[in-house]
């Protein structure tokens, strides 16, 4: 059973922009899947589609909880932008989930700070995100997203805004941290070695209006590292990464 | 730090010295020009008191000008109470409801555009003299604080937004966790401006009260020293009117920058 369904999925915007049409995906559980298209291809489009932050104009989304109270507690989201509170601190923009879902700060703590603690920001609990770089931002926002426990991430361009240093060490602290809690993630990105590093699995988008064009397997076994990242194996892969979106562009248009 | 190389420390510290001592500096030349014009030229105190004579009536008329002042203190300070209750309240409903909205929000503006001291002898008409003066000073502070409000309780970051929306948020946890600290340095903002402006609406309607024959503020001590030709006094009251309005500027911005100082680019000193 796929843990997320979209089924001729259609969406239209009120100024007549058709961003997705005939969208059909499925989301196992445990995976990890990209979704790899061009810019406005509709990939962030269909990741709010399934967060339930917008409704599709046709078709059906099925697997999570309906409702967005119990959608909720299934969905993390990370934004392209680290999308901080600046008037708390670390702590504080973490235990937001909590706090909305009426948790009270002592029950909440623990977690908290676990949460904290799994992306290696104990240090920095305290501190307010203007203090912090932008990869630590984007670990806080990770931890948000993880504080629920959520059963799917959602993670929109997470790290493309970082440059490439903080980039690979926070895809490699991504991976392990998948490894670790079992979730299934769902990754939207532009970049074809990115979601070849990353993936089991890549669903590679027309332009608009976005549809899965076809989907590529990425079998090499994890762990993955710095072997992977410089193998023949990994550019073999990129390689075909790149002709499927290079086709897949072509027959957008 | 301790890195820091020590002349850059000095350059800074050199910095903040001038911006206090150059202001000084200019006060006491204009205070000395001052003095040296109603001296040379002998000019007699009904029409210009030498710096000397207003600071020894302000000394012996103290009685007379404190009582005023805190009458015009209070007065200003309840003016600016409202304003922030009116404002931001005002502000917060219009954020909750689109149609209070669209029906109030045109009269808010006229209330603004309309010049204060046109208004100010209606009011005295129809309220109280206190009242009425209260009232103006209300009307002229309310609306930078509603308008920052407003401005700030729509400046939300769309992305937190839509988290909110995500985990489900009440709308009071999104009024109270999002919308009104995102709008804090906006509505700090309007309160800076809408100290100053109680005081100038306190001041005009008790100028009018003044006129009709009634009052104790400042500004009526003003234009009763004025019909008396007591100009010293008029020159000490205008002191303490403009020392009373530094006050209020400076309290308003130490309030902002100690809520601000942890988050707010506004507030934060930036090494250079």
């Amino acid at each position: 059973m796929p843990i997320v369904s979209l089924r001729g999925v259609q969406k239209r915007y009120g100024n007549g922009v058709l961003a997705l049409d005939r969208l059909n995906m499925d989301v196992w559980p445990g995976e990890f899947v990209s979704l790899l298209g061009p810019s406005g291809c509709g990939k962030s489009t269909a990741l709010r589609l399934i967060a339930g932050l917008t409704k599709p104009t046709r078709g059906t989304i099925d697997g999570l909880a309906t409702g967005q109270v119990s959608r909720a507690r299934d969905l993390g989201f990370v934004f392209q932008e680290p999308t901080l509170m600046p008037w708390t601190t670390v702590a504080g923009n973490v235990r937001l989930p909590l706090r909305l879902q009426g948790l009270d700060d002592d029950a909440a703590g623990p977690r908290v700070a676990a949460a904290i603690e799994r992306v290696g920001l104990e240090q920095f609990a305290d501190a307010y995100p203007r203090e912090l770089s932008g990869g630590m931002k984007m670990r806080t926002s990770i931890a948000r997203a993880l504080v629920t426990e959520p059963k799917v991430l959602l993670m929109d361009e997470p790290f493309a805004a970082l440059d490439e240093i903080t980039r690979f060490k926070l895809n490699d602290d991504l991976l392990s941290l998948w490894r670790a809690l079992q979730k299934t993630v769902v990754f939207v990105t532009h970049s074809v070695f990115e979601s070849v590093y990353l993936s089991n699995r890549i669903l590679v988008m027309t332009p608009r209006p976005g549809r899965v064009f076809t989907e590529l397997a990425i079998d090499a076994p994890y762990p993955r590292g710095e072997r992977f990242r410089t193998s023949a194996e990994y550019a073999a892969f990129c390689r075909r990464a790149s002709e499927t979106l290079a086709a897949a562009t072509a027959a957008g248009t | 730090m301790a890195g820091e190389p020590i002349d850059a420390r000095e350059h800074s510290r050199t910095e903040a010295a001038l911006r206090v001592v150059l202001p000084i500096a200019v006060l006491a030349l204009i205070i000395l020009a001052w003095d040296l014009v109603v001296r040379l030229r002998e000019i007699p105190p009904y029409v210009l008191p030498g710096p000397g004579l207003v600071l020894t009536t302000l000394i012996s008329d103290w009685a007379v000008l404190s009582e005023s002042l805190l009458v015009t203190l209070v007065t200003t300070f309840e003016g600016f109470l409202l304003a922030f209750v009116g404002g931001v309240g005002l502000a917060v409903l219009f954020n909750q409801s689109r149609l209070v909205e669209y029906s109030l929000y045109p009269y808010a503006v006229i209330l603004q555009v309309t010049p204060i001291v046109a208004i100010a002898p209606l009011l005295l008409i129809y309220l109280p003299q206190q009242a009425a003066v209260l009232a103006c000073a209300w009307i002229v502070a309310f609306f930078p604080v509603l308008a920052n409000t407003t401005l700030g309780l729509n400046s939300v970051d769309h992305n937190l937004a839509d988290l909110f929306r995500l985990y489900g948020a009440s709308r009071a946890q999104v009024l109270w966790q999002l919308k009104l600290p995102a709008a804090l340095p906006y509505i700090l903002g309007g309160l800076k401006i809408a100290g100053g402006l109680s005081l100038i609406g306190a001041v005009v309607a008790e100028i009018a009260a003044g006129s009709a024959g009634a009052g104790s503020g400042l500004a009526y001590r003003i234009a009763e020293s004025g019909y008396r030709l007591n100009i010293p006094r008029m020159f000490a009251a205008l002191l303490l009117l403009s020392v009373a309005g530094i006050v209020i500027f400076f309290s308003l911005s130490l309030l902002s920058y100690l809520l601000l100082r942890r988050w707010h680019e506004s507030a934060v000193a930036r090494e250079r």
